[in-house]
């Protein structure tokens, strides 16, 4: 569905961001990148859109080269929810901020209207709909981009730390709405760095260091490894923690990380 | 040692607003700790810390009532010039508080501002860098940086001023987690070596909960819930305000509610103490 063959990226000031990345995310896949700030992880982002291209190496969403598409075709496919909602945000109304790329796209006023409305409710922002989007807190903004984004439907969802400024119980939904779009078949790409918010989400993690991946597999597996992580700046999940503590003392049996809460519960029953 | 910091009976509303964005609110916060203030968006931290540096009466209008006592000065009747010397403020973001063309004569900005003599403020620029441990970065443009190396360089600009009293807004959500952590123990260590207070907002508490004296949880413009991290998350009401509760807590909580289990007592804040407590009460 997307893929990466030794992709190459080089900044403006000379800084290689991308260095030889090759990465097969397939449809339906939910992949979380994490890796230190400067590490690559938005610049990878913004070739799946097209908004940059590789100096070498090529990038193929749904079998098409983005060399070869235009941002138009691309932006169709695939949503970004990027870092800074400042950047994405730009109409008089919080309303007629989710219609604009619809209308764009050509859909019914009708199916519009109720597009709108559903985003809406889902991202719990209905009081806000002909507020304009600057008053909204950092977090409410956030989640306006994201309701702009489902709203046409792409095949492609990629959120860029989208946990920043949210609270617990918006967490809690965030991760509702990306077990909601995993069952709808959607590919999600999530770029963050709270460990804690995608631990229990179950991702398939890719680690980036340096413009390269220097590991990828199931949390399960990639989230016991310590020294990798660390080398990124990655912090180990605390559960994640707890269980390696609990293997470094005798008598504690082998157990899969994912129910080292459980067994602990059982191991203290009378 | 006295507060640093006194709310009493604060009430404000902004301008056109149907109601109050801070309620009824009283805090103290002794010199020299460092208390976190949570609770969910929208629930009035971002105006309770206007009414400490003083955006709030000073800048922004609407109907105020109580009083703001800092370092035993009320906000209401100091000048803006006054309060920027005791209250320190990082915002999340560093990038919209750096902007000069190397790092130096960024943490120099405020003083410069200040009118600070230049042999003053050269010794007060090489101390803040020394604290933050970027004196090699001196020369350096900010923009060249890393966004841990900004963080401090930004928070350099604040120490320089000497305040009594520092705000972090949300200071590690951008940072990648090693980085943040690197911050809350650098926080730790200002406070040790400065004896300044800390007021930090945050979401994620995990990482400071180790560190922090106080928890104070805000929900619609009130102050719900205040004690010692360790009682506050470990209570049953945190999780109701929107406060994210550690995963070694929600662990530790299961342990001890599930029926017949043994409970594990106190409230535990890292996946050490948990896995300690752990096996003590298999044995």
């Amino acid at each position: 569905m997307i893929e990466f063959r030794g992709v190459t990226f080089v900044h403006q000031n000379g800084v290689k961001a991308l260095d030889g990345v090759s990465l097969r995310v397939e449809a339906g896949e939910f992949v979380a990148l994490v890796g230190e700030n400067g590490a690559g992880k938005t610049t990878l982002v913004k070739h799946v859109t097209g908004l940059l291209k590789p100096a070498s190496g090529s990038v193929l969403v749904d079998g098409v080269d983005t060399k070869e598409a235009s941002t138009a075709q691309l932006s169709r496919k695939v949503g970004v929810a990027f870092q800074n909602p400042d950047h994405q945000l730009f109409s008089e109304t919080v309303e007629e901020e989710m219609s604009f790329a619809l209308r764009n796209f050509g859909f019914s006023p009708e199916l519009v209207r109720n597009r709108v409305t559903w985003g809406l409710e889902l991202f719990g922002l209905e009081e806000y709909r002909k507020s304009s989007p600057l008053v909204l807190s950092g977090g409410e903004k956030k989640r306006l981009t994201l309701a702009c984004i489902l709203a046409w439907d792409p095949q492609v969802v990629i959120l860029d730390e989208p946990t920043v400024g949210q609270d617990s119980i918006q967490k809690e939904r965030l991760a509702g709405t990306i077990q909601m779009l995993k069952s709808a078949g959607k590919t999600v790409m999530v770029v963050s760095h709270d460990i804690e918010f995608l631990w229990p989400i179950q991702p398939r993690v890719v680690v980036m260091k340096g413009g390269r991946v220097v590991g990828d597999g199931p949390s399960a597996d990639l989230m016991q490894d310590r020294d990798l992580l660390g080398s990124a700046r990655v912090a180990q999940p605390q559960l994640v923690e707890f269980y390696q503590e609990l293997h470094r003392r005798p008598g504690t049996p082998f157990v899969h990380a994912l129910d080292a809460a459980r067994w602990a519960e059982e191991s203290l029953q009378p | 040692m006295g507060d640093i910091l006194k709310i009493e009976g604060l009430n404000f509303r902004y301008p056109e607003s149907p109601r109050n964005a801070v309620s009824d609110f009283e805090l103290s916060i002794p010199e020299g700790e460092i208390a976190v203030l949570a609770g969910p968006s929208g629930c009035g931290k971002s105006t309770l810390l206007r009414t400490v540096n003083g955006l709030i009466p000073h800048m922004y209008g609407g109907e105020y009532s109580g009083d703001v006592i800092v370092a035993g000065s009320s906000v209401k009747g100091s000048s803006m010039r006054d309060l920027a010397q005791t209250v320190g403020f990082l915002f999340q973001n560093p990038e919209n508080q750096i902007f000069m063309f190397t790092v130096e004569r960024d943490v120099a900005f405020g003083l410069e501002n200040l009118g600070v003599p230049r042999e003053e403020m050269r010794s007060r620029v090489d101390e803040a860098l020394r604290l933050l441990r970027i004196g090699d970065l001196a020369q350096r443009a900010p923009h060249e940086l890393s966004d841990g190396q900004k963080q401090r360089v930004a928070l350099a600009g604040v120490l320089a001023m000497r305040p009594k009293l520092v705000i972090l807004d949300e200071p590690t959500s951008l940072l990648d987690p090693k980085t943040a952590s690197e911050l809350v123990t650098l926080v730790a260590r200002l406070r040790e070596e400065l004896g300044t207070t800390f007021v930090v907002v945050e979401h994620r508490l995990d990482l400071l909960v180790g560190v922090a004296d106080r928890l104070v949880v805000m929900d619609g413009g009130r102050k719900v819930l205040e004690g010692s991290p360790r009682d506050v998350l470990f209570g049953d009401d945190a999780e109701a305000h929107g406060v994210a509760i550690p995963a070694v807590t929600r662990v530790q909580k299961a342990l001890t509610e599930s029926k017949g289990g043994r409970a594990v007592a106190g409230g535990l804040l890292t996946p050490s103490e948990l896995a300690s407590a752990v096996e003590g009460r298999r044995r």
